[in-house]
């Protein structure tokens, strides 16, 4: 007993920062069907904008608030600018476009390691993070707890807003039929962006939870690009709600199998399931009804 | 299900595969070294070239820049005193971009074109052995100066960095004797280090009525510790023994803290942290154990004097780790060589090298001419709340390098 809840609190707040670092590109990759390898990167940009944040509001305790939404906006920025720059000219070119975003990614990497140095920075956490919480007998870090948080938040939010708002129904509607979208008066071009500056923008706020539980260096994006294309694919391209569903599933599988074998041959049995699973339902989880993603 | 749709999901997939077989691509080198071992050492003018090759980008460049910046150090004080032989030192640098398959490249390239007389760096052991059939089919020289498996003893390689009769079963001997301990949890990244490590560590628990309650891996780029934790939160081992590396260290320790654990509750000895990844880790380290054989808080006037010219080289809020001192070492050393051999020739430094010396900033080393190791004091440290790392124990004087173990009774290569 003791040992499933502690696994499936471990696995649910691996889930969570799973789910947080895929929900941006659930929209990037998912409705807009753009492979994005410098996503990792705009986590990255997230996690350094929470190291100068806290340079520059010595008091750590709100540092981390303040951060929240700028890492938004800084890797909403950067998105942006990729979208405009490079991503614009090669809609329809998944190919392409993995192979240059990948480009990218190594581009920005770099910059970070000249801007920043090689050693990773040291991100302090504010003291009210501190400590754990008792549920049911398994003392949960606070910071997985807040990690937790912010994932239901965001996720909240993209949903309120895809749901509820003129925007959210230019992007579903831009998703599931560009001609006629555009037929409609719908600015696809402009959807396009808006959805891109969203997606990279949730990767920012990733970043600035990663802060709390792994160093802050120029490579972050690199371990976590796999396993945010992982969720999405397996959660179903084009659906946010598969996403979560896949995040947390992986997380609790993930943290169950490495109790019961080790941390390696758990990486290669999730990836085992993932790829089986694939074989029986190819379009992951859930699918949208669509007539053209692309 | 619409074919596009069909397809991007394909391409995901191929992309995810791809990736993290890239990710844990190993190196086959060497093979194109030719065979051409003549030497284009030029040793006529006023100078000499040495290469440094170190991963100045990718995942390693966070420590091996470190290194890259300790050899230059060396360098300069060397050519301050007159050079090598009357010779100034030129430094030829190349980026290993912690990619085996290119330190191999750099290597046959620094011996091949730049024609230098010795080769410093590397860090991974899956670096060295990379460069190890180029130095070898060249008949160079490499400087390894970091502390690594053992179990390894070439011609064209110099071990300025630990081996595991220096650094791990030391520790263990501390942790028996001093501490009492009855059990133990091994953590470590998975690959050939710890593997390794945690072999002989296992052999000297059996053999030493030490309980082995854990042993848990997770891939280098893989920063997910929250159910080894939870089974060193189960076990409750006398003492952790962490041969984690590189970034993964940071997840590691912020998820032991976030559980409750602390250096009072169950210790941590660790073997690849030293002061510039505490000083990355947003934890209370205060006292966790190290062990390594060097520290910068080390009291010697040589260190004093390392210290000093580091920072005011560098800057004063770096700070000085083993591996960079054990390159740092590597340089002087080789200059001892060149200098009772009165020769550049990579032969006769090596016939020359038994018995150099060094008062190095961890104290005085000696090359051990046989298995090309030096000898090395062991210091078990512990962090202090300013992240700088004290000595609590140390073996009585330098350990003899045994890179095979023949020493001990108790190890057996082919045992468990």
């Amino acid at each position: 007993m003791d040992v499933i809840v502690s696994q499936l609190f471990t696995g649910a707040s691996t889930g969570a920062v799973l789910l947080l670092v895929a929900l941006g590109l659930a929209l990037t990759f998912g409705q807009m069907g753009v492979i994005n390898m410098a996503h990792g990167e705009f986590l990255m940009a997230g996690a350094y904008t929470a190291y100068l944040t806290q340079q520059a509001v010595s008091n750590s305790d709100v540092s981390l608030l303040i951060a929240l939404p700028l890492g938004f906006l800084v890797a909403g920025m950067l998105g942006l600018l990729l979208e405009m720059t490079v991503i614009s000219r090669m809609y329809h070119r998944p190919l392409d476009t993995l192979l240059v975003t990948f480009g990218v990614g190594l581009i920005l990497q770099q910059v970070a390691r000249d801007v920043f140095g090689a050693q990773p920075k040291a991100v302090a956490s504010p003291t009210w993070l501190h400590g754990q919480l008792d549920l049911l007998g398994y003392g949960y870090p606070v910071t997985r707890l807040f990690i937790v948080t912010i994932a239901v938040g965001c996720l909240a939010g993209t949903a309120a807003v895809l749901k509820y708002t003129a925007l959210g129904r230019r992007i579903r509607a831009t998703v599931q039929n560009r001609d006629l979208a555009e037929t409609v008066g719908v600015s696809t071009r402009g959807t396009d962006r808006v959805t891109f500056f969203l997606g990279s923008g949730l990767a920012g706020v990733a970043g600035v939870a990663l802060t709390l539980v792994t160093a802050t260096v120029s490579n972050l994006g690199t371990s976590y690009i796999v396993p945010a294309f992982l969720v999405v694919v397996a959660g179903g391209i084009g659906q946010i709600k598969g996403s979560v569903i896949a995040a947390f599933a992986l997380g609790i599988v993930g943290a169950f199998l490495t109790y019961y074998t080790s941390g390696s041959l758990a990486t290669v049995l999730t990836f085992v399931l993932v790829v089986a699973f694939l074989q029986i339902r190819p379009q992951g989880l859930f699918t949208v009804r669509t007539r053209s993603l692309a | 299900m619409n074919l596009n749709t069909r397809r991007l999901a394909a391409v995901a997939s191929v992309v995810v595969v791809g990736l993290s077989a890239s990710a844990c691509g190993g190196a086959k080198a060497g093979d194109s070294a030719s065979a051409s071992a003549e030497s284009c050492v030029d040793t006529s003018g006023d100078t000499v070239k040495i290469g440094f090759l170190n991963s100045l980008s990718g995942a390693m460049s966070i420590s091996e820049k470190t290194v890259s910046d300790s050899l230059g150090l060396a360098a300069e004080q060397i050519n301050a005193e007159g050079g090598v032989l009357g010779k100034q030192l030129e430094i030829v640098q190349e980026d290993g971009a912690s990619e085996p398959t290119i330190f191999a490249e750099k290597a046959e390239k620094l011996i091949q074109s730049d024609c230098v007389a010795a080769i410093f760096g590397g860090w991974t052991s899956s670096s060295r052995v990379a460069m190890r059939p180029v130095v070898k089919s060249l008949n160079s020289l490499l400087f390894y100066p970091v502390q690594y498996e053992g179990l390894e003893a070439d011609r064209n390689i110099f071990y300025t960095g630990a081996t595991t009769n220096q650094q791990i079963i030391p520790a263990l001997d501390f942790l028996k004797n001093e501490k009492k301990i009855d059990s133990i949890f091994l953590a470590g990244s998975d690959y050939v280090f710890p593997r390794t490590a945690n072999k002989i560590i296992k052999q000297y628990a059996a053999a030493h009525d030490i309980e082995v309650l854990g042993e848990e891996y997770q891939t280098l780029d893989k920063g997910e510790w929250g159910t080894a934790v939870d089974k060193i939160v189960e076990t409750q081992p006398d003492v952790v023994f962490n041969t984690i590396n590189g970034d993964s260290n940071v997840a590691f320790l912020e998820e032991y803290d976030a559980k409750g654990l602390s250096a009072k509750t169950i210790p941590i000895v660790s073997v690849s942290i030293a002061e510039e990844e505490a000083a990355a880790i947003d934890v209370d380290l205060t006292g966790q154990m190290t062990s390594w054989n060097y520290y910068q808080t080390v009291e010697s006037p040589d260190n004093a004097a390392f210290v000093k010219a580091f920072k005011a080289k560098y800057g004063d809020e770096r700070v000085t780790s083993d591996p960079m001192e054990a390159a740092y070492t590597s340089l002087w050393l080789w200059k001892g060589m060149v200098e009772k051999a009165d020769s550049f020739d990579v032969d006769d430094v090596i016939e020359a090298a038994d018995g150099v010396t060094f008062d190095s900033p961890e104290g005085t080393v000696v090359v051990n001419g046989d298995n090309h190791h030096i000898a090395k004091t062991t210091l078990i440290g512990e962090v202090q709340p300013n992240k700088l790392i004290k000595t609590i124990w140390s073996s009585d004087g330098p350990i003899e390098p045994d890179p095979f173990l023949e020493g001990y009774d108790w190890w057996d290569p082919n045992g468990a």
